[in-house]
């Protein structure tokens, strides 16, 4: 011990069965495995074909997620690929032991939402998924990314995963009184930072947000920038764990309770990053000057504040960069120099892992109170949760899909309600 | 994974540079959800054409793929070593590949041979004229044999090693079994599990 370390070398140095020797990777236990119908099903047929069975069914939990419809949950999956999926993944969990939330059940949901939730989730945890944004879950500083199929045959097979360290960086945020301006919320936050690192900043990195600015923010906006890191190409984003993290798990389901919750509590402060740690990057991002930001093309490092105008590729130097906008304005039917604020809005849609979560429904209720949806637009909203009985059906009126329409705010605006 | 020391088989030569992994399996056959079976989507496109290589025997039966540089680009599927093992490939043979289809390969057990280009251009002209010539890979000795003609190829030792020994990624890391069960008994006791209450 002795070298100052930081969050990330903290959690991965607590999870290393086995150091690497030479050009060899260490070989990391993974304390939680996120698993769902779209990236499973190979890796459990591999299982099959080696004669091989999961290792730690209690650290697996399985959820019907990508391919769970928006409308008519109740009704057989109409797409006949999606059907496979999910049907394969019940029977692999039932063949294979593994917990399984199916379509319905009051915890199904998306997968980064289920973790966090339960109370799953937590400091100084190691968590994957194969999906991309398994990064969320470093919210709550846990080591948390998205691995590939053989990967998640992998870890069902040995509950470990062989890697090479990443290399750390500090994105600080902070302002004069450690909060935003009104109307700028954490995406902005990452939306700045990706328009300042790039698409591929991030690559090779594990980012920890820090600073003023991050203190301050709810573990719902915390969780949006984690999960958003994977579109600067980071590995995985976290934020270390403090009273908010805490507040946020206690009590969960799957939380430590008693004598075990001083004791993780203790632990987890530990976690934090040491005062004389040294980032392999550091990146500043003024939370003063920060406006609400929107994306103009089709990828999310091609974004602007809301005040700007939709940019002219000609002006762009880098030829990658400027095909690229060339074809994302095609795409739009946008012309150079409008100004953003005018681009008419077709669709709104209050949702996905990054969007779906009580504190976005109430965001979007306040807009839609006492308003209606314009005719030329549509508006969809759907929860990240089933959470039948929970937070979201009693304090924004949502509701499972199987119950009666809701009423309040969204309905009353016409705003399409699953 | 079944260890690889030796293996003889028809060898095929595809003339063609730049094979990308979409050419190898179109992405409409990524969305199955098994391991295996994959041999019907390889180099679907290519196989509607009653002349190319793979639809005239005895190159129907190859098992050793000599292909043009740059084998294997492109997107990162794992489904492009599926295929080629699918259909009955062990061994492809190239100047340059992929480094992710290298990576995957590995994984899988096929062995990915770099062989300098003017010898698979020597290895295209034979298997040309005596259609159906058996080629032998010798991964101890990390040579190619076909009739009297003998290269030499690359590949690096680690990966040798591993097919070799027949290890794939799982079997590498359950040498240290008792490593993970070691470290599973000092795990706190708090921490959560997915049981069901």
């Amino acid at each position: 011990m002795g070298a100052a370390r930081t969050l990330a070398e903290k959690v991965w140095d607590q999870h290393v069965v086995r150091r690497g020797e030479g050009q060899e990777p260490d070989l990391l236990y993974i304390d939680l495995h996120l698993v769902h119908e779209v990236t499973s099903p190979q890796a459990f047929d591999g299982l099959r074909l080696a004669g091989r069975g999961v290792r730690r069914p209690d650290l697996t939990l399985a959820t019907e997620d990508h391919n769970v419809p928006t409308t008519d949950v109740e009704l057989p999956i109409a797409d006949p690929v999606s059907r496979t999926q999910v049907e394969t993944l019940r029977k692999n969990c039932a063949e294979f032991g593994v917990p399984l939330y199916p379509m319905n059940h009051a915890e199904q949901g998306i997968v980064h939402v289920v973790g966090p939730q339960l109370g799953l989730t937590q400091p100084g945890t190691t968590v994957v998924c194969g999906d991309s944004h398994t990064s969320t879950h470093g919210a709550f500083g846990a080591l948390a990314f998205g691995i590939g199929t053989s990967e998640v045959e992998h870890v069902l097979a040995t509950q470990t995963l062989p890697l090479r360290r990443f290399r750390t960086m500090a994105v600080n945020v902070n302002s004069a009184d450690g909060r935003l301006r009104p109307g700028v919320s954490s995406k902005d936050v990452v939306l700045a930072m990706i328009a300042q690192i790039g698409t591929g900043g991030g690559q090779g990195y594990v980012i920890e947000y820090r600073g003023n600015v991050i203190d301050n923010l709810s573990m719902e906006a915390r969780m949006t920038i984690c999960n958003m890191s994977i579109e600067a190409g980071a590995r995985a984003g976290m934020i270390a764990p403090d009273e908010t993290t805490f507040a946020y798990l206690k009590g969960r389901d799957r939380a430590p309770s008693g004598a075990a919750w001083d004791e993780a509590v203790a632990a987890w402060l530990e976690l934090r990053t040491d005062p004389d740690a040294a980032f392999d990057a550091e990146v500043d991002i003024d939370g003063d000057t920060l406006t609400p930001f929107v994306t103009w093309g089709t990828n999310p490092g091609q974004g602007l504040p809301l005040g700007d105008r939709v940019p002219d590729p000609a002006t762009i130097y880098d030829e990658h960069e400027r095909v690229s906008a060339e074809k994302a304005l095609a795409y739009m039917g946008l012309e150079p120099g409008t100004p953003l604020r005018d681009v008419r809005v077709d669709t709104v849609f209050v949702g996905s892992c990054t969007n779906g979560r009580i504190e976005d429904l109430r965001a979007a209720a306040g807009v839609l109170a006492g308003r209606k949806v314009a005719d030329a637009s549509a508006c969809w909203s759907c929860r990240g949760r089933c959470g039948c009985g929970s937070r979201p059906r009693r304090r924004a009126s949502t509701r499972c899909s199987a119950r009666p329409a809701p009423s309040g705010a969204p309905r009353a605006a016409r705003c399409a309600w699953a | 994974m079944e260890p690889f020391v030796t293996h003889t088989g028809i060898g095929v030569p595809l003339r063609r540079a730049n094979v990308d992994t979409d050419q190898i399996i179109p992405a409409v056959y990524l969305k199955r959800v098994t391991r295996t079976g994959f041999e019907d989507g390889l180099f679907h496109a290519w196989r509607q054409q009653p002349d190319f290589i793979l639809n005239i025997e005895p190159f129907a039966r190859g098992t050793v793929l000599v292909a043009g540089p740059d084998f294997g680009t492109g997107s990162s599927r794992e489904h492009a070593v599926w295929a080629l093992m699918d259909y009955g490939f062990r061994v492809v043979i190239a100047s340059r590949f992929g480094d992710i289809f290298r990576g995957n390969s590995a994984k899988a057990g096929l062995v990915a041979a770099q062989v300098a280009q003017p010898d698979v251009e020597l290895l295209w002209k034979l298997l040309e004229n005596e259609p159906g010539t058996e080629v032998t890979v010798d991964l101890t000795e990390k040579t190619v044999h076909a009739r009297d003609l003998t290269v030499r190829f690359d590949i690096d030792d680690y990966t040798r090693w591993r097919l070799l020994e027949g290890l794939d990624d799982i079997g590498l890391t359950l040498r240290h079994a008792d490593g993970i069960t070691a470290f599973e008994a000092g795990r706190p006791k708090r921490l959560p599990t997915t049981s069901p209450a």
